[in-house]
């Protein structure tokens, strides 16, 4: 048992980068949304007519654009990183305000559908696809202003392992909204 | 035993195990009424019975939690209590407050007095005076608690402990708010009734089960600590939103159904990493501790909280089964091995580690103490079974054929009488344990002597 025990604990776990809790919240929240994700598609199986008339009713041209911005956004994020390896630290910084002000641009763009649903009078109760649109992009938008934060408390606080903390969080989020447009607004 | 305040520890558990058999004791008549449904219906109706049964679980498994901070709290922050007559105040608040609440129920005195009378909400029944008291006697607990760790050194499991008992003392508070509207009584209620033992009272799980791991295996500090911080993670991240899993039904907006579902699936997690958890633990370490009992119970307590809690929780939490198990003897099943497993073999462990120290004596009676394991998680088991067929029964006359709710308990009769028979072994077991710990004295060691060398 001594060998794999060693490969166990701690020593892989302590190979990740930045902290192992981050690892464990990024573990769970892409189960969360990979759990809504499948409810999504099992729900949709029931009513392919009913989902595919819902559809109709939101925005994948924002939301495209929004995909661009925020793996642009991931981009920095991942620079910043690569900057803090040489303790530049201006320019750490400055990326990473960058890669926020990008996440502020996503989240003006996903009020801005989020309104003019709201305005139409579509909630969460109108239909099973739009239940799953608010959840899921809800909790996500969640998840944005989230990141936002703990990508400036890492710009103040900047050494390597925090930025490693920071940017996987940021990351995660980048690939929750990769997995979650295409399903919710482009399947047909 | 190495701090002389943590004594105090002794007659909190002295008292938890006292109301440990009333509870079982009104569990077992509660039972019989279910087989003989007319049995006391006059002197002591059934609603009673089980708000007995339920209510002194409740007390007395605070009472352990409460002793088994006093007890751990001076060991991990090295030195002494902060008050020990604050503790026995404390004590004394909640023993006077218990019999003022069992008093009231029994004899249903001061019917619908604002201050003096019960309140009715389940689990939270207790007339307001008493809750005012538990209210205060937390309020001494967490300051005596706190005040110890402040001034002491600060580790993980004290931190968690800390983290929870305060946790559950200010969810309590959403039991004075009684909102008229039934849908927002309901949400509130659940503040307490769930994210109590969904939510905070998994992380004072977590710390005791870390410290009985480290005293009883010798593994090292820095290992415990790391798993106790991930577990304390996913009980958190799956138990706060889990909360959900109580809304689908009670006028709550219908995203909750999916919220609930999917977050309370998780809390399998937490409790499946306690279970992993203890038996690496277990087999990583290499003290060969003497009081084996509490290492069985220890591990006991992760197992079956895994199954009580994790998987019969799993069973029923999706919405699109609790649509038709609701409410049946499904959930008295996942209640019971839930309980038993997570909180009840939580506290007899800690008990069965403390007691040899508290009282100067090497952890002796062993073999009375393991068979009393046995019985009582036997004997809890085989009711949860059946418990589970009796409610997949019901589930399909009652809720997919239509058939009238009495009429279908008419049917459950043999799983009734198989319930009763196994409460009988859970009752025999608890009063083995319970003499296990408390009686038998062969050899008293003297103070100073081999009573703290098994520790750390």
């Amino acid at each position: 048992m001594s060998a794999p025990d060693a490969d166990l604990q701690p020593g892989s776990l302590d190979e990740l980068p930045g902290d192992l809790m981050m690892w464990v919240l990024i573990v769970s929240e892409l189960l969360v949304f990979g759990a809504g994700l499948a409810a999504f598609l099992g729900v949709r199986i029931a009513d392919p007519a009913g989902f595919a008339e819902a559809r109709t009713h939101l925005h994948p041209a924002p939301a495209g654009i929004n995909t661009i911005i925020l793996i642009t956004s991931g981009f920095l994020a991942a620079k910043a990183l690569e900057f803090g390896a040489s303790r530049r630290t201006t320019t750490i910084r400055w990326s990473l305000v960058a890669a926020m002000g990008l996440g502020g641009v996503f989240l003006v763009i996903k009020g801005y559908e989020f309104a003019d649903m709201v305005g139409n009078g579509i909630t969460t109760e109108t239909h099973p696809l739009f239940t799953f649109y608010y959840l899921l992009t809800g909790f996500h938008a969640a998840h944005v202003l989230a990141g936002i934060g703990i990508l400036a408390l890492v710009a103040w606080k900047n050494t390597v392992r925090n930025l490693e903390v920071g940017t996987a969080f940021w990351h995660m989020v980048d690939l929750v909204w990769v997995l979650l447009f295409p399903v919710i607004y482009l399947l047909g | 035993m190495k701090y002389q305040s943590q004594k105090v520890a002794l007659a909190y558990f002295a008292v938890a195990l006292g109301l440990f058999a009333i509870q079982v004791l009104g569990g077992l008549l509660a039972g019989w009424v279910y087989v003989s449904p007319n049995f006391l219906s006059e002197l002591l109706p059934f609603n009673i019975i089980r708000m007995l049964h339920t209510n002194s679980l409740i007390v007395w498994l605070l009472l352990g939690f409460f002793g088994a901070a006093y007890f751990l709290i001076p060991e991990e922050s090295e030195r002494e209590i902060h008050s020990t007559k604050l503790a026995y105040l404390q004590l004394l608040i909640l023993v006077v407050g218990t019999l003022g609440a069992v008093v009231t129920y029994v004899f249903d005195l001061f019917e619908g007095n604002f201050l003096l009378g019960k309140e009715g909400r389940e689990f939270i029944e207790q007339p307001k005076w008493v809750k005012v008291g538990i209210v205060v006697a937390a309020l001494i607990f967490l300051y005596n608690v706190s005040m110890t760790v402040l001034k002491g050194k600060k580790t993980a499991i004290t931190n968690i402990l800390l983290l929870g008992l305060w946790g559950l003392a200010l969810l309590f508070l959403f039991s004075f708010y009684n909102p008229s509207n039934l849908s927002l009584d309901k949400q509130y209620w659940w503040y307490i009734v769930h994210l109590w033992v969904e939510g905070v009272w998994e992380l004072i799980m977590a710390s005791i089960l870390a410290y009985l791991m480290l005293k009883l295996t010798g593994v090292d500090r820095e290992v415990v600590e790391k798993w106790l911080y991930v577990i304390v993670a996913a009980a958190l991240f799956s138990g706060i939103l889990g909360t959900g899993h109580h809304y689908y039904w009670i006028g709550t907006p219908g995203y909750w159904q999916w919220i609930g579902s999917i977050f309370s699936s998780l809390e399998v997690i937490p409790f499946f990493a306690m279970m992993a958890f203890a038996f690496v633990m277990v087999w990583k370490g290499r003290r060969d501790h003497p009081n084996k009992a509490a290492l069985l119970w220890s591990l006991g307590c992760a197992t079956l909280a895994f199954f009580g809690a994790g998987v019969w929780g799993f069973l029923h939490t999706l919405h699109g089964v609790n649509f038709y198990t609701h409410g049946t003897q499904i959930t008295a099943a996942h209640g019971h091995l839930a309980f038993f497993g997570a909180y009840v073999s939580l506290n007899l462990a800690i008990i069965s580690y403390a007691m040899p120290l508290l009282r100067g004596r090497d952890p002796y009676n062993q073999v009375l103490n393991m068979a009393s394991f046995w019985l009582m998680s036997g004997g809890m088991a085989f009711m949860t079974f059946v418990l589970t067929f009796a409610g997949t029964i019901q589930t399909h006359l009652q809720r997919v054929n239509g058939d009238y709710f009495m009429d279908v308990q008419d049917q459950l009769a043999l799983f009734y009488w198989m319930r009763f028979g196994s409460g009988v072994a859970v009752v025999i077991g608890a009063l083995l344990f319970i003499y296990a710990v408390a009686v038998p004295r062969r050899e008293v060691i003297s103070a100073g002597g081999a009573a703290s060398a098994p520790a750390e």
